[in-house]
C-alpha cells in the first residue's frame, strides 16, 4: 500500500561509508528496507556491518546486487557525478538527500535524465517513507504509523512535524515523499500528487509546500482538474519577507508568483482545505 | 552572491565583450587623473549592490576632470538606499543610439538556462516586463548542449536588431553565454547593450549573481565578496554555516530546517507574537553551531523571548541542549526562554536542559503560545 518505495525496493546507497551515509544506512536496515548494495569509490571489496557489500562503481553494485533504488549521500561538490553514474548504469529510480548542490549542476543532471527517463527525487530532500515497508532517506521510521494518507512535501522537518501530528491522533500514512526544497530538482509536486490519485491504499493527501517557484500554483491546477481524492495543504512562509531581489531577470522570469497568499488562494480555489498551522492538519482531514 | 558593476564588466572583457574604457577607484583625486586619460566626457557611477542608483543620484556625466572629481567627492560621500558608496567607477560617456536588454538566467520552472532579449533596454525593463511582455523574447538553452549560432540569430531578429549587428551581437551572445556557464553564474545581464553613434555594441552595465553553492569552484569570486549589504549578525551567522535573517519583531527563533522555519514564525504571529529573526541551524548541527545560533539571536537588543523548535531527525536533540547550555553559561541570557524538543534523542535533551529555567511545551501551537506570551512579559 504504497508509491515509489516497496518492500521489494533493492536499494543501493552511494557514499555509504561516509559518516552520513553510514548511520543512515543503518537507520534504514533497521526499520527493514532492503538495502542489498552500497558504492564508494576506492571501498570496493569492504563490507558494512559484515552484511551489505560494497563496490566501487554502481554499475558492479546493479550487476552483482540487482539494485533497482539508488539513494545518494555523497558531499554536494560529488552529488552530480553521482547522480550521471546511478542513471548511466541503469537505475531507475534514484533520490538525492545531498543539500548545497551547484544549480548548473542540477540543470544538466535534469535534462540528461529526463532523455534517459530516469526519475530523480530531490536534491536537498528528506526521501521517503512507506510506514511499515520501506524507509528511504532520513525521515525518522518511528515518527510515522501506516494509514491510507499520502503526504507530498517541499520541506523536511516540517513533515517530520505533519508526520508526528497524525501519530499523534492515530492517523497514518500510505507513503510520505520529500520532494526538497531546491529550485532545480527532479520530481515535483504534480508527480506526486498523480502517483497518490492512482494508488488504490491512498484516500487522502497531504500537500506541504513553500514560497518561492510556482510548483505550488501549477498542482492547484492539477488538483481542480484532475484529482478526485481530498487534499489537505500548507504553505511555510506566510510571514516571510520579501527574498533578497535578483536583479531585473529574477523578476522578469518569476514575475508576481511565489508568495504563500498567492499559493494559498491558488489552492483553496481549487478546493483545497488549507491549514493555518501544521498541528490543524489532522483536524482537517477528518 | 553579488558582483559589482566593476567586477562583472572585468569579467565580460577577459570573454571578449566590449565594455566602455575605465578604471574604479576609491579616490575622488584619482577619479580626476582617470577622466584626464580617457580625456573627454565620462560617466561617475556609484558602486554599490543596489539597483536604482542612477534615480538615487549615483550615476553623474562629468564634462572635465574637474567636474569628474566634484562628481566623484559628492558620489563617495553617500549612502544608496542604506549602503555607503565605497569606490566609483569612471567609465568614458558613450553615445548612445539605441539601448538593447541581454541577460541570461536560470529559469527554475522550466528547469533550464534561459536567455532574455528586448529591443526595448534600460532602466524602465521591469516595468516593460510587466506592461508589454512581448517585447521581451525568451529562449531556453539546452545546458549540455550550449548555445548555438541558429539561436544567437534567432534572438537578433526577435528583436529586430538591424542585420549589419548580427555577427557582433552574436559574439558578445555568446561570449554572455560563456562567462555564465563558466562563473556558474544565476544571472548573468548586460543592460544597456547599446549601439553607439559609431555603429558599435558596447555593454555599458553590468550584473552577475554568482550561485553560493558553487563557490567552492570559484575561490577568486569567493574572496571578492562584498557584505555591505549584510547585516553583521548575516556574516557570523554565514561563518558558523547557518542561515540567518534578521526581521523586526522580539521573539528570536532557533530552528532545525528551513520549511519547519519558517512554519514557526508563521504560528507565531498566528498567536499574535512578531518573530524577530528567520534561523535555521541546518540538518545535523552540533552544540557549537547551536551555541553561536543562540549568541546571534541574543545579540539583538528587541529579543524579549526565545523560541527553540526541535524536530531531531539527522539532528540530535541532546546535541541541541548541549549547545544551549553551553551558550546560557556563556552569555547568561536575561529573556524567557521555550523550548520545544521531538524526535531523535528528544528524552535525553529535555532532561538535560531540566535544571535550566526554561519553560518547556509538548506541541507547536503551545510552543508558540506560551513565547508570545513570554514575549509580552506574562509568565506562561
Amino acid at each position: 500500500m504504497s508509491i515509489l518505495v516497496y518492500k521489494s525496493t533493492r536499494l543501493l546507497v552511494q557514499g555509504i561509508t561516509g559518516s552520513e551515509g553510514l548511520f543512515h544506512t543503518r537507520q534504514m536496515v533497521a526499520y527493514g528496507t532492503n538495502v542489498v548494495s552500497g558504492v564508494t569509490p576506492g571501498k570496493g571489496g569492504e563490507w558494512v556491518d559484515q552484511k551489505i557489500p560494497v563496490f566501487d562503481s554502481v554499475k558492479i553494485a546493479v550487476e552483482a546486487t540487482g539494485a533497482n533504488t539508488s539513494i545518494i549521500f555523497v558531499p554536494a561538490r560529488f552529488a552530480a557525478d553521482s547522480i550521471f553514474e546511478a542513471a548511466d548504469a541503469g537505475i531507475p529510480f534514484i533520490i538525492c538527500i545531498t543539500e548545497g548542490i551547484p544549480v548548473s549542476d542540477m540543470m544538466r543532471v535534469r535534462t540528461y535524465i529526463d532523455q534517459l527517463g530516469v526519475r530523480l527525487l530531490g536534491p536537498n530532500c528528506p526521501g521517503l517513507l512507506t510506514p511499515g515497508e520501506a524507509k528511504v532517506g532520513i525521515i525518522p521510521g518511528d515518527i510515522a504509523i501506516p494509514g491510507n494518507i499520502g503526504i507530498v512535501s517541499r520541506s523536511g522537518t516540517l513533515t517530520y512535524e505533519v508526520l508526528y501530528a497524525l501519530k499523534q491522533v492515530g492517523m497514518g500514512s500510505s507513503t510520505t515523499v520529500g520532494i526538497g526544497g531546491d529550485p532545480v530538482n527532479g520530481t515535483n509536486h504534480i508527480d506526486v500528487l498523480q502517483m497518490f490519485e492512482d494508488d488504490p491504499h491512498t484516500d487522502k493527501v497531504v500537500m506541504i509546500g513553500e514560497i518561492g517557484g510556482s510548483d505550488e500554483e501549477k498542482a492547484a491546477e492539477f488538483i481542480a482538474t484532475k484529482m478526485t481524492k481530498p487534499v489537505v495543504g500548507f504553505i511555510a512562509g506566510q510571514t516571510a519577507p520579501a527574498g533578497k531581489r535578483m536583479g531585473h531577470a529574477g523578476a522578469i522570469i518569476e514575475g508576481g508568483s511565489g508568495s504563500a497568499a498567492d499559493k494559498i488562494r491558488a489552492l483553496e480555489k481549487a478546493g483545497v482545505k488549507m491549514a493555518r498551522h501544521p498541528e490543524e492538519i489532522p483536524g482537517l482531514l477528518n | 552572491m553579488k558582483l559589482h558593476e566593476y567586477q562583472s564588466k572585468q569579467i565580460f572583457a577577459r570573454y571578449g565583450i566590449p565594455i566602455p574604457k575605465g578604471k574604479v577607484t576609491a579616490a575622488a583625486s584619482e577619479a580626476k587623473e582617470i577622466a584626464k586619460e580617457l580625456g573627454g566626457r565620462v560617466v561617475i557611477k556609484a558602486q554599490v549592490l543596489v539597483g536604482g542608483r542612477g534615480k538615487a543620484g549615483g550615476i553623474k556625466v562629468a564634462k572635465d576632470p574637474d567636474e569628474a572629481e566634484l562628481f566623484a567627492t559628492q558620489i563617495l560621500s553617500m549612502e544608496i538606499k542604506g549602503l555607503p558608496v565605497r569606490k566609483v567607477l569612471v567609465d568614458e560617456a558613450a553615445s548612445i543610439e539605441q539601448e538593447i536588454y541581454l541577460g541570461i538566467t536560470n529559469d527554475r520552472a522550466a528547469k533550464r538556462p534561459v536567455i532574455m532579449a528586448s529591443a526595448a533596454g534600460g532602466v524602465e525593463i521591469e516595468e516593460v516586463a510587466k506592461t508589454d511582455p512581448d517585447k521581451i523574447i525568451k529562449l531556453h538553452i539546452n545546458p549540455l548542449l550550449g548555445i548555438k549560432d541558429y539561436q544567437t540569430r534567432d534572438i537578433a531578429a526577435g528583436i529586430d536588431l538591424p542585420r549589419e549587428y548580427w555577427k557582433q551581437f552574436g559574439d558578445i551572445l555568446k561570449a554572455l553565454w560563456q562567462v555564465y556557464n563558466d562563473n556558474d553564474a544565476t544571472l548573468a545581464e548586460i543592460n544597456p547593450l547599446v549601439i553607439s553613434k559609431d555603429k558599435r555594441l558596447v555593454a555599458l552595465d553590468g550584473k552577475m549573481l554568482i550561485d553560493d553553492n558553487a563557490l567552492f569552484r570559484h575561490s577568486d569570486l569567493a574572496n571578492v565578496r562584498d557584505t555591505d549589504e549584510d547585516a553583521p549578525s548575516e556574516i557570523e551567522a554565514r561563518k558558523y554555516g547557518l542561515t540567518f535573517i534578521k526581521l523586526d519583531g522580539n521573539i528570536g527563533c532557533m530552528v532545525n530546517g528551513a520549511g519547519l522555519a519558517m512554519a514557526s514564525m508563521d504560528i507565531l504571529k498566528f498567536f499574535g507574537g512578531d518573530p524577530a529573526n528567520f534561523l535555521d541551524i541546518g540538518g545535523g548541527a552540533g552544540a557549537d553551531k547551536v551555541a553561536a545560533a543562540m549568541r546571534i539571536i541574543l545579540s539583538d537588543p528587541n529579543v524579549k523571548a526565545i523560541l527553540f523548535n526541535i524536530f531531531g531527525g539527522i539532528t540530535r536533540c541532546d546535541e541541541v541542549a548541549r549547545g544551549i547550555l553551553t551558550a546560557i553559561a556563556e552569555v547568561q541570557p536575561k529573556v524567557p526562554m521555550v523550548v520545544r524538543l521531538v524526535g531523535t534523542n528528544a528524552k535525553e535533551g529535555r532532561a538535560m536542559l531540566a535544571n535550566a529555567n526554561m519553560i518547556t511545551a509538548e506541541t507547536l501551537a503551545d510552543a508558540a503560545q506560551k513565547a508570545v506570551a513570554a514575549a509580552k512579559g506574562a509568565q506562561a
